[in-house]
């Protein structure tokens, strides 16, 4: 008897057949496979639609700025005076130099808390604190950061600013140590989340040898989690430099070039948040600007991430 | 079927301690002579020891001698409570929930279990290799030197790494490269370096948890003729689900089972323990015969 499929005739020849041709023509998959292709290539568009909405406006702003002066001066008056005119200093090191400081000082606060808590979580605590704390972490994750800024601003900046000697409500310190706790959860949640994927058997190995919970914690399983702790931290990092608002609220909009943290200073992405909330007219050089920084933003944090993938590599561990 | 020959139990693999055994591996087949298995003294003993998991009752009433420098096998079907019993000789049951230990476990006469004692000093008198291979993921010398760095004997490290390593029969196929990972060693390496490992700290007992089952047969016979070498130095315990591997190396073995009680639970019981010719040639207990001879389990 012939088999038929899908209303086409199978060759008769020994029933089930050696025939190879597919039995249906299999439209849904062909329209499934060109579906996911459109959704991978609207996302190459996009981004290359960023890009290019990026760069094309770097041009006008770097025929009238040289690159070297952007990069190497440390004045910048973007946002003072005339806006229609050119004639200002363009040096940006006054905002990278805020950004790296305020970046700085949140991960002096994330990775020892995140990383204690991380430690805590995955080697001390046991499953029913560990039931409670990991919600609450995430739950702080989820906290929008403009009431982390809020914060800072009305809470901890008066409670600091007699002991610190921090001589004005606006200030990088406090910011930084709020971005700091802000990207707690993200080092804590993702580092534990490294160490717990650590083999028990890497833990029995280490207690077989007579060492206590401490030595175990610090020199097993923290070196064989290292990879995806370096990770956790640069995701961490690549938030806080790209973090806008606590920065925007506590950290002041005043740019300049300074090493005490304990001054006003204006961050690359206050900057912009500042100016793209303002009124700098389009085709103005303070517009033109916000792409300048945006970009050298944007190459900064592209950078830490291919830091971090090449750590990530080095110190990956098959188990 | 699974009952060895008299020739293996008189291979040259055998333990070179068997040359001092005085009350006799080297009885012949057939001997009935009842003998308690023992000789130079207990390094270690069970007394009473009832093991329980929550409320579940995993292993009961096991009363066992572990003699000083000398093999003994613990034998028996999945379940039946070897890895249990096992880990109630170096306390690693503390480290699993729930586990707990009714009985005592004395180390040359002193209860491991009793108050003022150290888990942490117990385990490191009593050492421990692992089924699988688990070397950590540092540089070989690392993991050869964790257990002294850890215990504070980091005087001659490099030394003691050396010794170790030639105590485990490594140390020239790994003298070269110390500072490679340990992950690419292959498996029967991995293994040996994890028995260095263990014996760099100088433990005095070293239990092996099938330390050959994720091995090939060139590397257990490797492991096999390392624990004849061994067994000059240390105290060794080793559970083992490969019969001629029990009848080639111990000197002493422990079967158990897993035997309903009135609830219907089943709960590890120590059978038989004697000599390991003994068992093999001439249990006392029907289950252990029919056991050895590959009716059961
Ligand atoms: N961590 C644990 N929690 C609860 N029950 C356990 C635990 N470990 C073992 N058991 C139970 O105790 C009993 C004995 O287990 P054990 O691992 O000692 O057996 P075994 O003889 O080593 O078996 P195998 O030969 O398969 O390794 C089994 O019923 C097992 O389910
Ligand atoms: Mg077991």
């Amino acid at each position: 008897m012939a088999v038929t499929t899908a209303g086409r005739p199978r060759s008769s020849a020994g029933g089930s057949g050696r025939d190879l041709t597919p039995r249906s023509p299999r439209v849904g998959e062909k329209i499934i496979e060109s579906l996911l292709a459109a959704a991978a290539g609207l996302s190459v568009l996009v981004t290359v639609g960023i890009i290019v909405a990026l760069v094309v406006p770097l041009f006008t702003f770097f025929a009238h700025v040289s690159p070297i002066e952007f990069l190497t001066g440390t004045t910048w008056t973007a946002s003072f005076g005339d806006k229609y005119s050119w004639d200002k200093d363009w040096g940006v090191l006054p905002l990278v130099s805020a950004t790296f400081m305020a970046t700085g000082i949140a991960l002096a606060v994330a990775i020892p808390v995140g990383l204690g808590i991380a430690m805590f979580l995955s080697e001390y605590a046991t499953t029913r604190a560990r039931k409670v704390i990991k919600p609450v972490l995430e739950l702080l994750a989820g906290i929008p950061t403009v009431v982390y800024g809020f914060l800072a601003l009305t809470a901890l900046t008066p409670i600091l600013q007699p002991l610190l000697g921090i001589p004005n409500i606006y200030n990088l310190l406090v910011a930084g140590i709020v971005m700091g706790f802000m990207i707690v959860p993200t080092v804590a949640s993702l580092s534990e989340d490294a160490m717990s994927a650590v083999p028990q058997a890497l833990r029995s190995g280490s207690y077989a040898l007579g060492a206590n919970r401490r030595m175990t914690t610090l020199q097993v399983v923290f070196p064989a989690a290292l990879s995806g702790i370096i990770a956790a931290i640069v995701l961490g990092l690549s938030r806080a430099v790209g973090e806008t608002m606590i920065l925007a609220v506590a950290g002041g909009n005043l740019a300049r070039l300074t090493a005490d943290p304990r001054d006003e200073a204006q961050t690359m992405t206050a900057f912009i948040a500042q100016i793209a909330s303002g009124d700098a007219p389009q085709g103005s050089p303070v517009y033109y600007s916000l792409f300048a920084v945006g970009a050298l933003l944007f190459v900064i944090t592209l950078t830490i991430n291919l830091i971090s993938i090449r750590l990530v590599r080095r110190f990956r561990q098959v188990y | 079927m699974v009952n060895p020959g008299k020739d293996q139990h008189m291979s040259p693999t055998s333990p070179p301690g068997t040359a001092q055994d005085t009350a006799g591996i080297h009885l012949a087949v057939g001997d009935r002579a009842p003998e308690q298995p023992r000789s130079a003294g207990a390094a270690m003993a069970t007394e009473n020891l009832h093991v329980y998991y929550g409320d579940f009752l995993a292993v009961r009433d096991v009363d066992l001698q572990f003699d000083d420098r000398r093999i003994t096998a613990l034998i028996g079907p999945s379940g039946c409570g070897k890895s249990t019993v096992l880990r109630c000789l170096n306390r690693m049951n503390d480290l699993v929930p729930g586990a707990r230990v009714e009985g005592r476990v004395t180390y040359h006469g002193t209860d491991i279990y009793g108050p003022g004692v150290d888990e942490i000093e117990v385990r490191r008198r009593i050492g421990m290799v692992f089924q699988k291979p688990n070397p950590f993921p540092k540089s070989i010398y690392d993991n050869v030197a964790y257990g002294p760095r850890v215990t504070g004997a980091k005087d001659h490290l490099d030394d003691t790494v050396e010794q170790a390593l030639r105590g485990a029969a490594l140390w020239d196929e790994v003298k070269d490269k110390l500072k490679q990972n340990a992950y690419g060693l292959s498996g029967g390496q991995q293994q040996r370096l994890c028995i260095a490992r263990a014996i760099a700290t100088r433990p005095d007992v070293l239990l092996m948890d099938e330390p050959c089952s994720a091995l090939d047969p060139i590397a257990t016979s490797k492991i096999e003729d390392l624990m004849g070498e061994l067994v000059q130095d240390f105290t060794i315990v080793i559970v083992t689900h490969n019969m001629q591997q029990a009848a080639r190396v111990s000197h002493s073995t422990a079967f158990f089972t897993a035997q309903p009680d009135e609830h219907g639970d089943r709960v590890g019981t120590l059978v038989e323990f004697d000599r390991t010719l003994k068992i093999f040639e001439d249990p006392a207990d029907k289950r252990t015969e029919d056991y050895i001879s590959g009716k059961f389990g």
